[in-house]
């Protein structure tokens, strides 16, 4: 009996031991060398250098700035897109849904390389709209990533909220301003964290776009390249310090399968 | 010698949780083979987790299972030869009705062509021939219903536990399903062990029932003495309805209760603090006048069968079941048949008395306000800017038909020779001395006796008043 | 007159998603080695993607790898979601909150830490494969997990308990009776689990062997580079992937709609 018990409840053992070893003993040796140098001795200088080169800092503002506008792009496209499909009544409503999904199933990379040629045929040279073309980069990798969850909260919407809100006398925009919009925050907040800290540290679109302007996913990669553990681990935990700020911003929805959900 | 016809034995079991919660404490119990045994009670009263306990879904903290004389206490439940019918049928959704009643055979490596044969007959025996090949999702309640119950019979189990097997069932099936499974069970002679919180249930279909409450055992007896001789107020409570009373032993073969004395036939000391029991079908309507006690009709309902009619005499009430009607406000007498009043020596001497909540939210009793809140009484409930009061769930609790019953311990309540003190008045109509105190009586004139101990001897027929300090009281809710 | 508009809307939306792709369906059929010239029919970049070995040993690679991991994540995941499901509370806030971490994480910042975990720290060869298998493990058990659980959740808990009441043992009880029973979610997370191992770019690259590649980290050096040949072959890689997807969603969605009649039929 008691084995039986025991039975069911150890088969969490490797699963736990697996993160553990692999998730969080990682971020503790990320905490160790961000605080110390090459000679194993602690220091703060990769924590204070990066807040006072202006490089670096530029750095993140940049991120902020590109973050920011995509988001918003993405969020001005995909609540429209979101809120047309909940609510027609056309037939076709799941296969053009799944329209949109599937580019995600394509490999971004795939993806992103015949965007830039679509790009370098209509502005000639690339180089000219570096940040222009990171947005649209970024917009067509994450959009579906922010249409996804705006749909599922909407689409859940119970249709009587809307009803009574018309028979109470609201007309179409009141009604979407005063209960559409903001029982639809949730699905935007799992959308905007989904479509945020990716476009803050994916510097492989900018890479294939010819933006040589760094985020602060390239530094990361700029200290791998030159063995600069110290430093990269630096960057990693200030972005895992934003990561936790964000998340702690929109409320941790834990229970979102948000990646997973959009991917389905 | 009794232990060999024992099939099943509980001695000692006690289960108690992580939190300090004890779901079932000190239970004993001996069931023979073949037996149609019920445990009933309340939810949360202990049932569920025995049966766990005897299926070996749960481990006892304490205590020991017999199966045949052989502790099993810590057996795993696939190693019993015990086979549960669960609550809402546990059948496997992604296998078909052949599969889920070979299930258990399979297990036991049986050779198909004798599961064939089995699941036939017993598809048979509960009347769903050529069900084989249909999925689960197809069968309504009452034959997924049948199913589990045949997945459990098709492994000629030593024992079957049923939990609330027909809960989920509308009436009609509900009853139906009664007649079979006695019926199952008078062909098979296997031992049942049925929980149910159904009371009528319990009655219809077993030998014996064990009527339990708070992780304890309440009384065990065959359907007739449980309801006809319940052990305490609760069972008497909980098996039909009862009005109940506290009373005292007044002479021999002579109690008084609600206000009047009456004749019984259970002999107990005089002076004896009792709980008397008495079943709405037993009260007799009188003429005023000529019964034990009268009162006036408060209300009548008509219940098919018969008149269930409220008589409030004095501060007491009786429900009364009879096939005449009667008018409210009408004066009428009652009188019982002393073999139909039972008397229990009442093992704690609580007094109990229901208080009223007036216009203010404030309760009153014989018109002194008791300095307590409605809504610290009532869990959950609340007071809105209206003034009307809400409980947990937001319903209106309407203070005129709710009543707050108010229990306070003996040693707790004082008398006063200042009549006017005291919250209610009375006079000293028995005391015991009960070495280092005395135990006294009040009759009050609301027709009630109150238990109250006192160090000091006074003396009978004393006209005192009652103090009974408010953090003192526990109060619950009546509707 | 709003309809239209609306309609219009999602078109050029949907035009933004698939123009790129579609041109470049279009020119993988031609031996242009730019889009904008206008050239002849022709297969040779479908005849380099078929038989260059470097680039069948990136894709086979690629979809090992992806098979390889999500079959680990799946059956750490599944695991670890039954073992959490049924164990203390506190036990199951802990799995939880830690299995959360890779997925609200930067993947920048996850292949990052693990690769100086392993390699730096553990000293583990990048070319002995095991730092990139655990960084796509990592990166796909989440979500294994988080698609297992709600089923464990639905599933009625007394089916178990019915099984070793007939006589299963716990081992074959969990085979027969609760595996079959999740079975959707651990499907579903397989799927997903392969689906973000063929997409991830930076796991790998922080991990993988310096001499293997998958698509996404050759796609992004081979746009770096000026190698015409490989560029135009890949043209026809992301065709054939397109294809590949459109042809699954078709299917999948074939079957979605004839379960949902004969649910209406039931």
């Amino acid at each position: 009996m008691r084995k039986f018990s025991f039975s069911r409840k150890s088969l969490g053992v490797p699963y736990a031991l697996f993160l553990f070893v692999f998730v969080i003993a990682p971020l503790l040796v990320l905490f160790y060398y961000a605080f110390t140098d090459g000679q194993g001795q602690f220091t703060i200088a990769n924590l204070t250098g990066f807040f006072t080169n202006p490089n670096t800092l530029g750095t993140l503002c940049y991120s902020f700035a590109l973050a920011i506008v995509t988001t918003a792009v993405c969020l001005l496209l995909a609540y429209p897109i979101a809120y047309i499909l909940a609510f027609s009544n056309i037939k076709s409503k799941s296969v053009i849904l799944m329209l949109f999904v599937m580019p995600m199933w394509i490999n971004f990379s795939l993806r992103i390389t015949a965007l830039k040629e679509v790009l370098t045929v209509l502005e000639g040279n690339l180089a000219m709209h570096p940040f222009l073309n990171a947005v649209i980069g970024m917009t067509y990798d994450f959009l579906p990533f922010m249409i996804l969850p705006i749909y599922t909260t909407i689409s859940r919407l119970d249709k009587a909220l809307r009803e009574a809100a018309m028979d109470l006398g609201a007309n179409e925009f009141e009604t979407f301003l005063k209960i559409t919009l903001p029982l639809s925050v949730p699905g935007i907040i799992s959308g905007v964290s989904m479509v945020f800290l990716p476009a803050m540290t994916n510097y492989v679109v900018l890479d294939m776009l010819y933006n040589s302007t760094y985020i602060m996913g390239s530094l990361i990669g700029s200290y791998f390249a030159a063995y600069n553990w110290h430093g990269g681990s630096m960057i990693a935990l200030i972005l895992l310090g934003i990561i936790c700020l964000f998340t702690l911003l929109t409320g941790g929805s834990e229970e979102e399968n948000t990646r997973g959900g959009a991917l389905l | 010698m009794g232990t060999s016809e024992n099939i099943i034995e509980l001695k000692h079991i006690t289960r108690t949780y992580e939190d300090g919660f004890s779901a079932v404490e000190d239970f004993n119990l001996e069931v023979k083979r073949g037996e149609f045994v019920t445990f009933l009670g309340p939810s949360g009263c202990g049932k569920t987790t025995t049966l766990r306990m005897i299926a070996g879904f749960d481990i006892p903290t304490s205590g020991e299972i017999l199966l045949n004389g052989k502790p099993i206490t810590n057996l795993p439940p696939n190693k019993r030869p015990i086979n549960t019918v669960f609550q809402r049928y546990a059948l496997f959704p992604h296998m078909n009705i052949f599969e889920n009643i070979a299930f258990g055979l399979k297990q036991k490596k049986t050779p198909k062509d004798v599961i064939e044969k089995k699941v036939k007959k017993v598809l048979a025996l509960v009347d769903l021939e050529g069900f084989e090949n249909r999925s689960v999702s197809t069968l309504s309640g009452g034959q997924q219903q049948r199913i589990a119950i045949a997945r459990a019979l098709v492994n000629e189990p030593e024992i079957l536990l049923l939990d609330e097997p027909l809960g989920a069932l509308d009436l009609k099936m509900r009853k139906e399903m009664q007649i079979e499974l006695k019926a199952m069970h008078d062909e098979l002679g296997i031992t049942f062990i049925y929980v149910t919180h159904d009371q009528e249930e319990a009655l219809t279909m077993s030998d014996k029932i064990v009527v339990m409450s708070e992780g304890k055992m309440q009384q065990i007896g065959t359907p007739e003495d449980i309801y006809n001789e319940p052990k305490n107020a609760f069972v008497a409570d909980f098996i039909g309805e009862s009005n109940i009373f506290n009373g005292i032993m007044t002479g021999k073969l002579k109690a008084r209760f609600c206000g009047g004395e009456f004749e019984c036939v259970d002999d107990i000391e005089q002076g004896t603090h009792i709980t008397a029991v008495v079943r709405p079908e037993d009260v007799e309507l009188t003429p005023p006048g000529q019964g034990i006690i009268s009162g006036v009709v408060d209300s009548v309902i008509f219940k098919g069968m018969h008149y269930e009619i409220t008589v409030v005499s004095g501060k007491n009430e009786m429900v009364i079941q009879s096939v005449k009607s009667a008018a409210p406000g009408e004066r009428v007498g009652m009188k019982v048949d002393p073999q139909n009043i039972h008397i229990m020596i009442a093992e704690d001497h609580t007094n109990i008395f229901s208080a009223d909540i007036n216009q203010d939210f404030h309760l009153e009793y014989n018109g002194h306000i008791l300095d307590t809140s409605v809504t610290k009484i009532i869990k959950g409930s609340r007071r809105t800017e209206d003034g009307t009061l809400l409980d947990a769930h937001g319903e209106v609790i309407d203070p005129k038909k709710t009543k707050i019953m108010v229990s306070i311990q003996p040693s707790d309540i004082h008398m006063t020779d200042n009549m006017e003190e005291g919250i209610v008045q009375g006079y000293i109509s028995n005391l015991i001395y009960k070495g280092d105190h005395y135990s006294y009586v009040i009759h009050t004139d609301l027709e009630q006796d109150f238990i109250v101990n006192d160090e000091y001897l006074w003396n009978m027929d004393d006209q005192v008043g009652l103090l009974m300090p408010v953090d003192k009281m526990k109060f619950a809710l009546k509707r | 007159m709003r309809k239209y508009i609306k309609g219009m809307f999602l078109g050029l939306v949907l035009l933004f998603l698939y123009l790129p792709i579609f041109i470049l369906a279009v020119y993988s059929f031609t031996d242009a080695t730019n889009i904008g010239a206008i050239r002849g029919f022709s297969l040779h970049n479908y005849v380099t993607l078929f038989t260059t070995p470097e680039l069948l040993g990136m894709i086979g690679g690629t979809i090992l790898l992806a098979l390889g991991a999500a079959f680990l994540a799946t059956l750490l995941g599944t695991m670890g979601a039954i073992g959490a499901f049924y164990s203390k509370k506190k036990t199951t806030k802990v799995i939880s909150t830690m299995n959360q971490v890779p997925v609200v994480n930067a993947d920048v910042v996850t292949g990052f830490s693990l690769c100086i975990l392993l390699v730096v720290v553990l000293g583990v060869s990048k070319d002995t494969f095991v730092p990139l298998v655990v960084g796509h493990v990592i990166l796909c058990a989440p979500f294994v997990y988080l698609s297992v659980m709600p089923k464990i959740r639905q599933m009625d808990p007394s089916i178990y308990e019915a099984a070793l009441d007939l006589g299963a043992t716990p081992f074959v009880a969990l085979i027969q009776i609760v595996i079959p029973q999740i079975l959707p979610g651990i499907i579903s997370g397989f799927a997903l689990a392969v689906t973000l191992s063929l997409d991830d770019y930076f796991v790998a690259t922080y991990t993988k062997p310096a001499t293997f590649d998958t698509i996404s980290t050759y796609v992004v050096n081979a746009t770096k580079g000026a190698q015409t040949t490989i560029k135009t072959a890949l043209w026809a890689l992301s065709t054939v992937i397109f294809l590949i997807v459109l042809v699954l969603v078709a299917v999948m969605n074939l079957r979605a709609n004839k379960n949902g009649s004969e649910r209406v039929d039931a």
